[in-house]
């Protein structure tokens, strides 16, 4: 064997704060042998390995399917969510993207209502909050008509379905220069609004919904349209014009 | 010979199957409207199983506090889930029956569950997909406006829901939406990032849990009338498996260890179509919807070591080994079946890759019949999720394929309630050993976490409120010092050990042991080298493993570890139990016991039970405990696909 290997080899600036309290820092760490077929993640396994087996602790981060679907994963990759590539999640990204030599920078969610928790962890919980005063339909266990008494065109459905592929990471908030969560809120608006179900609540809804996304101190909304190019499920930003005349039409009726 | 033992009585109701549910939740005792709100109950974990109940049981006017790991209960892994979910609703008209849902299942399941559940099952599964709708999850539809259903997993009717290939996630955001509306209203509390460490047992009954809050360490004792463990499955003592990587048996296990047996804990599912292991840094498996397998054929080439590319290897040089095999069924046999059959083909030295351990899965056909468009339809995002793991295009090339565990069908043993071997402790969805048997079909796991919360635990939590007396019990109860003390023990164990292993390097190599002696084909020689190695790494785990930092903050190295340290002490048993079923049924194939053909051989003679684990201690040999199986119903036959 000649001692040349195959894998690439990274410096990584990353993002470390020990506790909310904490300023936090950048740090730096080199790391050999990286294989273009790993994931991103499993790049961080490999130096959080390292840090272990040193008696360091290892960089803090959020995450749990590695496939693209649970939403924890939340990393900020040279300056853009999820890092480069469209409509992928960080554990989605693979290390094939980078090449040999490179330097990557990695931080948290950057957003005052995503306060960070330990490193590149950050407290998302304003979202269920937000989801706690109107995301669903008021529908208890046991009451509900035959599931095809109510037909919903095959278009709305899919429409529905768009915007329900929300996974609730926050990426757009995290792109977004006014750590606006207008794209989060929109999606689910979106989603039930397409739906005859839940229509009795459409006012309610969409009336409480904005109201707790105030008060969680997100920023508005001034088009920079960053939410949709982060998005990692390809949630479009016509989303966010559908929510406001939803908004509009429901504030005008509550009058 | 089957011996019933005294302590398990499973309670299920007697008379003609399909009043059986009928019957018993008319003889439970109900809870006062009035007195609901008096009485405290714990879910742990949310889930399709915890959210759904943990929103059920609020409806109904309890006080509920809910728990789980994740930063949000909207992340528990039935989010993955692909494919879909079954009822029998028979829109189609294609001869569905609440009976023939039920007769598959059990059938499915190779003879290894409970008739009485499995029926209660499939009654129950057109009121989930009823409930779903209104909830809003937006299954696919046809241009009517109504639903549309396809066949799935073998199935001879068309009985599956989905959404997409991301039926998992609009069900559990239906039911986190649930979950929300309650904790909107006050009667959820929720408690993200909490790993539960203990149940606490008060006079024979649960009367509540302790927690480790994962950001401030620090440990909560939480009382309450009832507990609800949803925690999913075990498939992660395997290390790679297509579960998610926080998935882990640590609430069960430590469930087991104060009296709660575990039921079958060998009938694990190995999946047929995941992504296969591209190398050592490999984290975890892809799961490929098993619904590819309704327009991919598998194939290999005939001529063993053949590395040639798919598209060089010509037709009359390729071997569609299921549909060779199994005739009938072909491309879509049940998961075992397909699985085992993958295994055979690599191991006599016809797979195909790099690592010779893979087989493909190929699309052309479908493309060229249907065309692109309609199968991108239909699969689009297992196709670009495929792509981007691999770099290969699946509309060119086929993808390759192997099978991972995925799916445990044993778990804690619970009896027609859903209630375990310790009153007032109920156990839901994948957690609970009752409806699969020795296998699951396909887009059963989601319509059985959701039966078990909305339909089943409201009414039998209920009779355990209603008919048990639970005097007050507080936190500051002796039960609760020493369940938190002895929590704290161990994290300081784990803490001091300061060896020179990472946590995760002695989980891959559990991984290893248990996927090379305990996986798709298990033997005695084999299961008995696991047990060997398995306590060997028990031992050196706790004399060589380094977990940095400290249990006052965040500490991700220490929350690994621990569910560590319980997979080393669980898998013992996982191997034991399979080294005492000596026949194959279901996902659980030992050599010994195999047809002329090398199919499964069931032995119904001493082996149609349960076989239900008493926890002893550490280092003492558990004591079996067989719950006998009857059945009426579907006829003991040898399953056969040909």
């Amino acid at each position: 064997m000649s001692d040349e290997s195959s894998g690439m080899h990274l410096t990584l600036e990353i993002w470390r704060q020990d506790d909310a309290d904490d300023r936090g820092r950048m740090e730096t760490y080199h790391l050999d042998d990286v294989s273009p077929d790993m994931s991103f993640l499993e790049m961080l396994d490999v130096l959080n390995e390292q840090l272990i087996s040193g008696g360091r602790e290892p960089v803090a981060f959020d995450h749990d399917c590695r496939e693209g679907i649970c939403g924890a994963c939340s990393l900020v990759i040279d300056g853009k969510a999820h890092g480069a590539d469209a409509e992928t999640t960080v554990c989605q990204l693979h290390m094939r993207r980078f090449k040999d030599g490179d330097t990557i920078h990695v931080e948290p969610w950057r957003a005052n209502a995503f306060p960070v928790v330990r490193d590149l962890v950050v407290d998302r919980s304003a979202f269920d909050r937000i989801i706690a005063r109107g995301g669903y339909v008021s529908v208890g266990t046991g009451s509900a008509p035959d599931a095809n008494a109510i037909p919903v065109p095959k278009d709305r459905a899919e429409s529905s379905f768009e915007a329900a592929a929300c996974i609730g990471c926050g990426a757009c908030v995290a792109a977004c220069p006014n750590a606006s969560a207008m794209l989060f809120v929109a999606a689910k608006i979106a989603h039930l609004s397409h739906l005859p179900q839940g229509a009795p609540e459409r006012d309610r809804r969409v009336l409480a919904m904005v109201d707790q996304m105030d008060r969680e101190g997100f920023g508005n909304c001034t088009n920079h349209f960053e939410c949709g190019a982060a998005c990692p499920k390809g949630i479009e930003v016509e989303t966010i014009a559908r929510m406001n005349r939803e908004f509009l039409s429901a504030a005008l009726r509550e009058r | 010979m089957i011996q019933a033992s005294p302590r398990l009585d499973s309670k299920c109701p007697t008379g003609p199957i399909a009043e059986r549910w009928d019957k018993h939740r008319f003889d439970l005792k109900l809870v006062n409207p009035a007195n609901k709100r008096k009485f405290d109950i714990i879910v742990v974990g949310t889930g399709l199983a915890g959210a759904s109940a943990a929103a059920s049981l609020a409806e109904l006017g309890y006080d509920v506090k809910a728990f789980c790991i994740q930063d949000s209960p909207r992340r528990a892994h039935s989010i993955a889930a692909q494919g879909g979910i079954n009822a029998a609703k028979n829109y189609p008209n294609d001869g569905d029956s609440v009976y023939r849902l039920f007769y598959d299942t059990v059938k499915g399941g190779d003879f290894r569950a409970r008739e009485s559940n499995v029926h209660r099952l499939a009654e129950v599964s057109n009121s989930i997909i009823d409930q779903c709708v209104a909830q809003g999850v937006p299954f696919a539809r046809d241009y009517g406006g109504l639903l549309d259903n396809r066949s799935f997993g073998g199935a001879q009717v068309s009985r599956t829901f989905y959404a997409r290939g991301q039926t998992g996630q609009q069900l559990l955001l239906g039911a986190y939406g649930a979950l929300m509306r309650q904790v909107g209203s006050g009667k959820v509390q929720m408690f993200p990032r909490r790993e539960m460490l203990d149940v606490v047992v008060v006079d024979g009954v649960a009367r509540g849990i302790v927690v480790k809050n994962l950001v401030t360490g620090e440990y909560e004792r939480h009382a309450a009338h009832a507990v609800l463990l949803c925690t999913g499955g075990y498939g992660n003592a395997f290390y790679l498996s297509t579960n998610a990587k926080a998935c882990n048996v640590t609430a069960a296990w430590r469930a087991h260890k104060r009296g709660a047996f575990f039921a079958n804990p060998c009938f694990t599912q190995i999946h047929p179509t995941c992504i296969p292991v591209a190398g050592d840094h490999q984290s975890k498996l892809t799961l490929m919807s098993e619904s590819l397998r309704n327009d991919g054929r598998v194939w290999v080439p005939r001529k063993d070591g053949d590395r040639r590319p798919a598209s060089e290897i010509p037709e009359s040089e390729r071997d569609y080994y299921l549909e060779r095999r199994y005739p009938s069924f072909g491309n879509l046999v049940p998961r075992d079946v397909a699985s085992r059959a993958a295994k055979e083909r690599c191991d006599a030295g016809y797979g195909v890759g790099a690592s010779g351990q893979a087989v493909f899965l190929d699309f052309l056909d479908a493309i060229e019949r249907d065309g692109e468009d309609a199968i991108r339809a239909k699969y689009g995002n297992l196709f670009q999720m495929y792509e981007k793991i691999t770099d290969e295009n699946p509309y060119r090339t086929p993808m390759r394929i192997y099978p991972a565990v995925h799916y445990t069908m044993g778990g804690l043993w619970v009896d027609y309630n859903l209630e375990s071997t310790i009153p007032g402790l109920f156990v839901l969805g994948e957690a609970n050993f009752s409806d699969h048997g020795a296998n699951r079909l396909g887009a059963s796991a989601l319509m059985q976490g959701l039966a078990d919360g909305y339909f089943v635990a409201p009414y039998t939590v209920g009779g355990h409120l209603a008919g048990r007396a639970l005097p007050e019990v507080d936190t500051e109860n002796p039960a609760f010092r020493e369940a938190e003390l002895a929590c704290r023990e161990r994290t300081d164990r784990l803490l001091a050990v300061n060896g020179r292993r990472t946590a995760d390097s002695i989980h891959r190599d559990l991984g290893l042991a248990m996927w090379n002696h305990c996986g798709m084909a298990r033997n005695e020689s084999g299961l008995k080298t696991a047990l060997e190695r398995i306590r060997e790494l028990r031992v050196e785990f706790w004399e060589n493993v380094r977990v940095p930092g400290d249990g006052e903050h965040l500490n991700q190295a220490l929350e690994h570890a621990g569910r560590v340290a319980d997979f080393l002490e669980f898998a013992e048993l996982l191997a034991a139990d399979a080294l005492d079923r000596s026949e194959s049924c279901g996902g659980h194939f030992r050599e010994e016991s195999q047809t002329e053909e090398g199919e499964a051989l069931r032995d119904d003679k001493n082996f149609c039970h349960v076989s239900a684990w008493e926890w002893n201690g550490l280092d003492e040999p558990s004591t079996l405990h067989q719950e006998p199986l009857d059945f009426e119903h579907v006829k003991l036959t040898q399953r056969s696909y040909k």
